[in-house]
């Protein structure tokens, strides 16, 4: 039963990972327009970078 | 009819006054960013086509669409004005119009529904951190290993507890300070509760800890509250988003100058000019200047006024033909558009009378949770006599009664039908519309602006000679005014070619004037050429001494209203027609949609009488209606609608909004009202079903935190599949 002083920090850790992720996605004003995002993807215009 | 068409007619009256230009270019300068609404634009092919034209426009830096307000945002050169981008929207066929920046800045960042995802975010995450641990303690981990196992979910819980319970404890403790019980005071105490005879029990090494309970509860919870707030904020944001679409300027005549203010800045004896197609933006006196008024939007009257100086106008009314220059006598709010207010309040007593499902549901489920917890305490401390047994006990109750599918389920049904709505071109504004419309048994239209676009046509074609029709279109070629617009589309539409009228020219108030083989050719109004005014609008052509031509004109009608009127008596309901405007008007329109119940020449407050008088009859009055005539009849009827081009005041007193000019999703809304309802009522019912099941069990004290999180879960899972199960209904 000791691997659980490591699973469980580990668990922790991979969970704070995605919560700070999802932090990061809503900083970064990627839920303002989500239909223009679920259209855009089929749009024949490429860029090499995302529009601000 | 809206402020955007109005300034589509100013344009020719742009270039004669440069002034206005070089004032919308100052303003630019100013803020470079521009909003525009571009309610067209539906898929990704739309996006780009938007995009690749702003961007071609010379100045523009970037064009970025947001599809889901439906809004393009714009940086620009100083020198692009939002005209040249409307125009070159309306080439590649799109619709758009100019939003107010200023307006708009409060919806562009929404804090409020970031905090709620963010917490929503920190509550998803805890809950399943801390399931994964109680997955651990119902398989059977023992002794030490479950005692750390629980230690560790409250060093989770807690923090989180705190954090994101938060809406629910504010919200609790308002009700609670003033005396009353919500939805929020059961479920704050169900959270804390939990939370604290889990901490005694781990404390003592117990058995059963609620931590994942309080955590689920609180994250779908969240969710509900979440998705309540998305869908206020679009309609909010769309309701702004009419708001911002007319810009409020007014051009005032100062020392010899023409100056553009906002019309918060103007002062009574301001001479304030207003241009041909223009709206009056106060109340005042004409000082200089003939022209004609439409007063359709204040008093439904489709026949427009002749103006000349000495006569009194009305803020709201729109200016037809010549440039007036008009005496300010009473500005902002003590314009008579505003004092129509006053009737609208007197109407509003009967309106919050309205309790929603949800309330009503809690106004029962509140108190009963609160007394079945504490008897299940109060017996169990009886029988037992141990103090840890009951109150475990009570806080099982709590969390298994807990309203987690109440919570999910109004919402997420709400959410789902006005996202549909939305889709179809109705904006909801009031969280509980949706329901009122499902309960309408009466249909009352307004007729100028509602049933009719407020645009006439020419109704006599048959009985005027191609080339009366010839002459009369070569008057009108170049007029904006809408009689001369009528006449121009009727004439291409029956392939006439105008005839050659020399020196064209307008005279303000009373028609156009030119010549035609050396004899004065004449349209215009009755007096001017010697004609008998009858009833209705039309205008007449007099060639030289000839007995001058009739042409008459009816309102044409708004699309898909035919249709909405029809499909409205098919499903049963009672349709009536009120309008301020003259019997003969009224009359024609009601043989020609076939309604048989109809109102002319109706007052405002008379309007307003009838519908309360319908109410007190007990029947559900749905009232669509864009005029000021029609505000105080908005507010009293049972559930109103308005289009958007109706007046902001109009659009303020009425629940719902309709975004495109056509009156045909009216009734497809209320099928979709009334399915939301039934859905709702579908969804109260299952989850009681789930409380039948699982209280017995918690009240007996068998209910484990395992039970309690299998009825939780699987409880708000199925309220939420059924809500969406109204997405795709009948699509």
């Amino acid at each position: 039963m000791n691997i659980l002083t490591v699973l469980i920090p580990v668990s922790l850790v991979l969970g704070g990972v995605g919560l700070l992720f999802f932090v990061f996605t809503l900083k970064s004003n990627q839920y303002e327009d989500p239909d223009g995002d679920a259209q855009r993807i089929l749009s024949d215009e490429f860029d090499d970078k995302p529009k601000s | 009819m809206s402020g955007a068409s109005a300034s589509f007619s100013a344009c020719p009256a742009c270039s004669a006054a440069p002034s206005a230009v070089d004032i919308a270019a100052r303003t630019a300068q100013k803020d470079a960013n521009l909003a525009l609404s571009v309610p067209g634009i539906h898929c990704a092919a739309c996006i780009s086509t938007v995009e690749r034209c702003l961007s071609k426009v010379d100045g523009v830096k970037s064009a970025r669409v947001n599809l889901t307000l439906k809004r393009a945002t714009v940086e620009a050169a100083a020198d692009v004005t939002a005209a040249m981008l409307v125009e070159a929207l309306s080439e590649v066929g799109f619709e758009a119009h100019e939003l107010d920046a200023g307006a708009l800045s409060a919806t562009s960042t929404d804090k409020a529904a970031r905090e709620l995802l963010m917490r929503l975010a920190v509550a998803g995450f805890a809950s399943m951190n801390v399931m994964l641990l109680s997955v651990a303690v119902w398989a059977g981990a023992a002794d030490a290993t479950r005692d750390m196992f629980h230690w560790i979910s409250a060093a989770i819980t807690l923090p989180t507890v705190i954090f994101s319970g938060q809406p629910f404890y504010r919200s609790a403790w308002g009700a609670l300070r003033a005396g009353r019980l919500n939805m929020d005071v059961p479920i704050t105490l169900a959270i804390l509760l939990a939370v604290a005879t889990s901490l005694w029990e781990t404390a003592l090494s117990g058995e059963h800890a609620y931590f994942d309970a309080a955590l689920t509860l609180t994250f779908f919870l969240l969710a509900g509250r979440y998705l309540d707030h998305r869908t206020r904020a679009v309609a909010r944001s769309a309701a702004e988003e009419l708001a911002a679409l007319e810009v409020p300027r007014a051009i005032v005549w100062q020392d010899g100058q023409e100056r553009e203010l906002r019309t918060a800045e103007l002062r009574v004896g301001d001479i304030i000019v207003v241009r041909a197609g223009g709206r009056m933006p106060v109340d005042g006196v004409i000082v200089e200047g003939t022209s004609e008024l439409d007063r359709s939007l204040l008093t439904g009257e489709s026949l427009p006024v002749f103006a000349e100086v000495g006569q009194a106008v009305s803020a709201g009314e729109v200016n037809l033909t010549g440039l007036l220059k008009v005496e300010a006598s009473a500005v902002g709010e003590e314009t008579s558009l505003h004092r129509m207010a006053d009737l609208v309040a007197i109407a509003e007593s009967g309106r919050s009378k309205y309790t929603s499902l949800a309330d009503a549901a809690a106004k029962l489920y509140a108190p009963g949770v609160h007394i079945l917890s504490a008897l299940a305490f109060l017996g169990w401390l009886v029988y037992s006599g141990d103090m840890r047994v009951a109150l475990n006990i009570a806080a099982a109750v709590l969390i298994i009664t807990c309203p987690c599918a109440l919570g999910l389920a109004v919402p997420a049904v709400t959410t789902a039908a006005s996202g549909r709505l939305f889709r179809a071109g109705m904006l909801i504004k009031h969280s509980t519309a949706l329901e009122r419309l499902a309960q309408v048994d009466t249909v009352v239209f307004d007729k100028t602006g509602t049933l009719t676009r407020g645009t006439p046509e020419l109704s006599n074609f048959a009985d005027v000679s191609a080339e009366d029709l010839a002459m009369a279109y070569g008057l009108a070629e170049g007029s904006s005014h809408p009689l001369s617009r009528a006449i121009v589309a009727a004439a291409k539409d029956a392939g006439v070619a105008a005839a050659p009228v020399q020196d064209v020219s307008e005279v303000a108030g009373y028609g156009t004037k030119g010549t035609l083989h050396g004899q004065e050719l004449r349209f215009g109004r009755a007096s001017w050429t010697g004609a008998t005014a009858g009833e209705g609008t039309a205008a007449w052509l007099k060639l030289g001494d000839a007995e001058p031509v009739t042409f008459a004109f009816n309102d044409s009608l708004r699309e898909g209203a035919a249709q909405a009127v029809r499909s409205l008596q098919a499903a049963g309901k009672h349709v009536c027609l009120m309008s301020g405007d003259n019997e003969g008007a009224v009359k024609a329109m009601a043989m020609r949609l076939g309604i048989e119940d109809w109102t002319a020449e109706a007052l405002p407050a008379e309007k307003a009488a009838r519908i309360q008088q319908m109410s007190a009859e007990g029947h559900k009055v749905l009232m669509v209606g864009d005029g000021l005539n029609d505000t105080a009849a908005l507010t009293a009827a049972h559930v109103s609608i308005s289009p958007a081009s109706a007046l902001d005041a109009a659009r303020v007193a009425s629940d719902i909004v309709l975004l495109g000019a056509d009156l045909s999703p009216i009734p497809a809304a209320m099928t979709t009202a009334s399915k939301a309802v039934k859905r709702i009522k579908e969804n109260f019912r299952i989850a009681t079903l789930y409380n039948v099941i699982a209280v017995p069990l918690a009240v007996a004290g068998l209910a484990t935190p395992l039970i309690a999180a299998v009825a939780m879960s699987t409880s708000s899972i199925t309220v939420s599949l059924n809500a969406l199960r109204l997405r795709g209904a009948g699509k």
